[in-house]
């Protein structure tokens, strides 16, 4: 595929998509700004016809891997069919065109959904209380936390200064204690995956102000000592985090609200099948337990007796930590995703947990027979799995990274690579339950051909992809020499 | 089974290969007594596409069909049929985020073009890829003067009153748990600007950054170049926070005073992204190259690829929670990527000349709109100072009655600014390119009709 020019390239002094945009207006008639505010010079975008923009932008959207095209196996980041009516709905003009502060009057359709989702996720997740305002999962990670810190700060517990994380855990889990003002203590994950509960039980204490964990863990098993984990933080004094990037494979099956968990995060982008919309816009509700009720961030939407819609905000909710957003977070994600729990239903809720494991299980089990090692074989895979390359990379000098560029020859986007940190050269694989058994099926073919090709060809592999836009490219380059913008 | 492809014979064939009896079996290492079945029975059945459409058609129609004067933060455009179009391909709409970027280069060329049209409009240097909205974007650039201000010691920033008081919420509700203040700053009540005299009081006392939104929550245009050398001499750093189709008309913020503004925030929704009940939206991040590597979220970078070949990578990582966990500048780990997407788009089609046309109609129509509304007996505008696309009104009765009133006719009147600004009679209202002459007198003449009432 050629090089395509970048739209300024394309740009020749006095063309423009003339019927884009109103008419000019007379120079005088902006007398009311004073000169010395005016800009002095127009600002330098491109200047195109109509149809170069659509040729553009069309042509770089074949650049990319989507779910539309490929199959998208990428661990804890549940790449699931994004149903194209979820987008129709949300783009319906009556949302579309509705103000974020429009009255309550001329606001009951889009309020009466926000109510609504609000009450699914509460069952599924079997939680008290429901906020939809977080705008993605590490937004609704951290008011998760600032819920915990706004719980202890309500007692005069204010000696609690640490989070307790799991060293499998998210990036983000850390990144956002710290933005919540906490130090962050890591905790040892077993050699079986589980949670090294001895050392657990060692780092809780007077310091501690909760625990972050997902489950499944992020090592692709079901966390077993999930009750005893609950038990030793509360007994502590602490609360429990659940991250809920796995939500998916436990939809339907069991809730976090059950497991003991005090507060969680939802990525809608992820279980609810909004798009990712190559890196967002996400959502991430949290749901709380009854202690946590009073600080849920705002806005929310409320019911009256009469049945009609209101909103819940810091006026009536002085405890709320507030606003995260100027207005109601990601409004059109959080449509989409109620487009899809309606078009689910319950039954349909309960087979997402189902269908996910199931595809994780057999990928896994028909990977392991063709030579894939799994770094945990004794255990039952959740809706998503680890192998490692340590062998493949020893012997043959051939990484994750270098099988994961080859299967984007095969037309198959990597797995998550080089996650858990606690496994070596790994890859971390979740294929949803949208994927047909033929996928999955082609997927372990490719998987058969580059291992063959990793003992044969192993040079070659090392230098793959060769069908893409561009090959293996020069980040040294890009982070020594930066180049962010553009300069004719 | 909704978006489920398995047969009766797949699931056999696949339970076989695991070795297991049923589906149940995937779950024995799950605690019973934890499991959730029957415990979801307030969910209700599942809907065809056809029922859901029906559902949400009506849910929809019962938002629609007034006219608004809302702005204070999110504003009404004509968005070319090109935008939403292509935004919604699946090929940008499915993708995931560009981590594998040698998939991923349709993704990240809009970024590197976004990122320049962006340093294009504020005239600065960088810009990352977006964050999840303005007033986030503010908490986020608040983080940022602390770690950049070299000069500083200080977790105290100034912030005006006449800031959108939503931004200054969402700030102190995201800033407040580092132990960062914001000092407010007050504004001139006959002008409604933020004057020098103002600051004086914080003069010699140590502070991270000033704010400066241009224009300020009122519309009106804040004196930028003196706020901007003021802080600058008294070591603060300079946030600007500026409206995007305005800088198509004002000075942006890189010419801002002697040196600039040195970090500049904003949201993007005017250019190209529905008002959609307030998201999605994205806020936008620029700032001097000095400061790069203090800057949050992702930036795209130009580079080479084995053979030579010009491509685009997700560049300065070590900044990011993936690699630098509990040491990055931000937990943010997305961008608004699909509305960022749109905004290249629209930028595009609209050329210089397209989008200073827009700004142009948006602060003629709300300058005619506020001479239609000031011809109304007792109807006065508040302020003096000169303005762009909005104006604050004091009307002879409470905002909030006028504008129940004026709802019930379907026309929202704008936003009351009783509850913040302890202003009872004064409402905030905004006009653009889409309102039309008769748009205008259709608010006069039942502005009238309430007040006479």
């Amino acid at each position: 595929m050629s090089e395509t020019k970048l739209i300024f390239q394309l740009s020749q002094p006095g063309r423009s998509a003339v019927s884009q945009a109103p008419k000019a207006v007379a120079e005088d008639k902006l007398g009311a700004i004073p000169a010395h505010l005016r800009r002095q010079q127009k600002p330098a975008l491109p200047e195109v016809s109509e149809m170069q923009v659509v040729r553009h932008y069309t042509n770089l959207s074949s650049k990319n891997f989507a779910i539309d095209k490929q199959f998208y196996p990428l661990g804890s980041c549940t790449m699931k069919y994004n149903p194209r009516g979820a987008n129709r709905a949300a783009m319906l003009p009556g949302f579309l065109n509705r103000h974020p502060l429009a009255p309550e009057t001329h606001s009951q359709g889009f309020l009466s959904c926000m109510f609504e989702l609000q009450n699914f996720l509460k069952e599924v997740t079997g939680m008290k209380g429901v906020s939809l305002a977080p705008m993605a999962g590490a937004q609704g990670e951290f008011a998760g936390v600032a819920m915990i810190r706004a719980y202890h700060d309500a007692r005069g517990d204010e000696e609690r200064t640490e989070i307790l994380i799991p060293e499998a855990a998210h990036g983000t889990n850390p990144a956002t204690a710290v933005m919540c003002g906490y130090k962050v203590r890591e905790v040892p994950v077993g050699k079986d995956g589980d949670v090294d509960l001895e050392a657990l039980k060692a780092a809780c204490g007077p310091q501690t102000a909760g625990l972050m964990m997902t489950n499944p863990s992020t090592c692709g098993v079901f966390e077993r000592q999930i009750e005893a984990i609950a038990k030793t933080v509360h007994e502590a004094g602490g609360l429990l985090y659940y991250d809920g990037a796995n939500l998916n494979a436990i939809l339907g099956k069991v809730r976090p609200g059950d497991m003991g968990f005090d507060v969680i995060h939802m990525n809608l982008h992820k279980t609810f099948a909004t798009p990712h919309g190559g890196g967002g816009p996400g959502a991430g509700p949290v749901g709380v337990s009854e202690r946590l009720l009073p600080y849920l961030p705002t806005p929310m939407a409320g019911q009256r007796d009469d049945g009609s819609y209101h909103w819940i905000d810091t006026d009536t909710l002085e405890t709320s930590i507030g606003h995260l957003s100027a207005f109601m977070g990601n409004a059109g994600v959080l449509l989409r995703a109620y487009y899809y729990a309606r078009s689910l239903g319950r039954d349909g809720m309960i087979r997402v947990g189902e269908f996910s494991t199931l595809a994780a299980n057999y990928l896994l089990k028909r990977l392991e027979a063709i030579g894939c090692t799994a770094a945990y074989p004794d255990r039952r895979a959740s809706h998503e799995f680890i192998l490692t390359f340590a062998k493949e990379a020893k012997e043959l000098g051939v990484t994750a990274m270098d099988i994961a560029k080859r299967l984007l020859d095969y037309n198959q986007h990597a797995p998550t690579t080089y996650f858990p940190l606690l496994v070596p050269e790994c890859f971390l694989i979740e294929p949803t339950e949208t994927e047909s058994k033929e996928a999955l099926d082609e997927f372990v073919d490719a998987m058969a051909a580059i291992l063959e090709e990793a003992r044969t060809e192993p040079d070659m592999v090392k230098e793959a992809p060769f069908t893409q836009p561009v090959r293996r490219l020069d980040d040294v380059k890009a982070a020594r020499e930066l180049d962010l913008t553009w300069t004719e | 089974m909704p978006y489920i492809p398995h047969t009766p014979d797949d699931v056999r064939a696949m339970l076989d290969a695991i070795g297991a009896d049923s589906i149940e079996d995937l779950f024995d290492e799950i605690p019973a007594h934890l499991k959730a079945a029957g415990k979801l029975d307030a969910l209700p059945e599942g809907l065809s596409e056809m029922e859901v459409t029906r559902l949400m058609g009506e849910r929809a129609a019962m938002d629609a069909g007034a006219v608004s004067f809302i702005g204070a933060g999110a504003y009404q455009h004509h968005i070319p049929a090109a935008v939403w179009e292509i935004a919604t391909r699946g090929e940008f709409y499915t993708a995931y985020t560009p981590y594998q970027a040698e998939a991923s280069q349709g993704t990240l060329q809009v970024i590197y073009e976004f990122q320049t049209l962006m340093t294009r409009l504020t005239g600065m240097e960088v810009s990352n890829a977006s964050v999840y909205d303005g007033a986030s974007g503010l908490a986020e650039a608040v983080l940022m003067s602390l770690r950049a201000n070299r000069k500083s010691k200080s977790r105290k920033v100034l912030v005006p009153t006449a800031l959108n008081p939503r931004y200054t919420a969402a700030t102190q509700a995201i800033v407040e748990n580092q132990d960062v203040a914001l000092q407010t700053v007050g504004f001139d009540a006959a002008s409604g600007q933020t004057p020098l005299d103002a600051l004086k009081d914080f003069e010699g006392e140590d502070f991270a950054a000033l704010v400066i939104s241009q224009p300020n929550f009122f519309g009106s245009l804040e004196e930028v170049d003196a706020l901007t050398d003021w802080a600058h001499a008294n070591n603060m750093l300079v946030i600007g926070v500026v409206n995007p189709t305005s800088l198509a008309l004002l000075a942006p913020p890189g010419e801002w005073g002697t040196e600039g503004a040195d970090i500049v925030v904003g949201e993007g929704q005017p250019l190209g992204v529905p008002l959609s009940s307030g998201g999605p939206y994205y806020g936008f991040m620029c700032c001097k190259q000095k400061y790069v590597r203090q800057m949050p979220g992702r930036i795209i970078g130009r580079t080479v690829d084995m053979e030579g070949k010009q491509g685009f990578a997700l560049t300065l990582q070590a900044r990011e929670q993936h690699i630098r966990r509990s040491k990055a500048t931000s937990n943010i780990c997305t961008n608004q990527g699909l509305a960022m997407t749109a905004s290249t788009i629209y930028c595009s089609l609209l050329g210089p000349d397209g989008l200073t046309n827009v700004a142009a109609h948006c602060h003629t129509n709300t300058q005619a709109l506020a001479e239609k509304l000031t011809a109304i007996e007792g109807v006065e505008r508040a302020f003096s100072a000169p303005t762009f696309h909005e104006v604050v009104l004091t009307l002879p009765k409470p905002a909030t009655e006028v504008l129940a009133a004026l709802a019930e006719k379907d026309v929202l009147g704008g936003v009351s600014l009783a509850k913040d600004y302890d202003m009872p009679n004064a409402i905030l209202i905004n006009a653009t390119e889409v309102h039309s002459e008769s748009d205008l007198d259709l608010f006069a003449v039942a502005l009238k009709e309430v007040l006479a009432a």
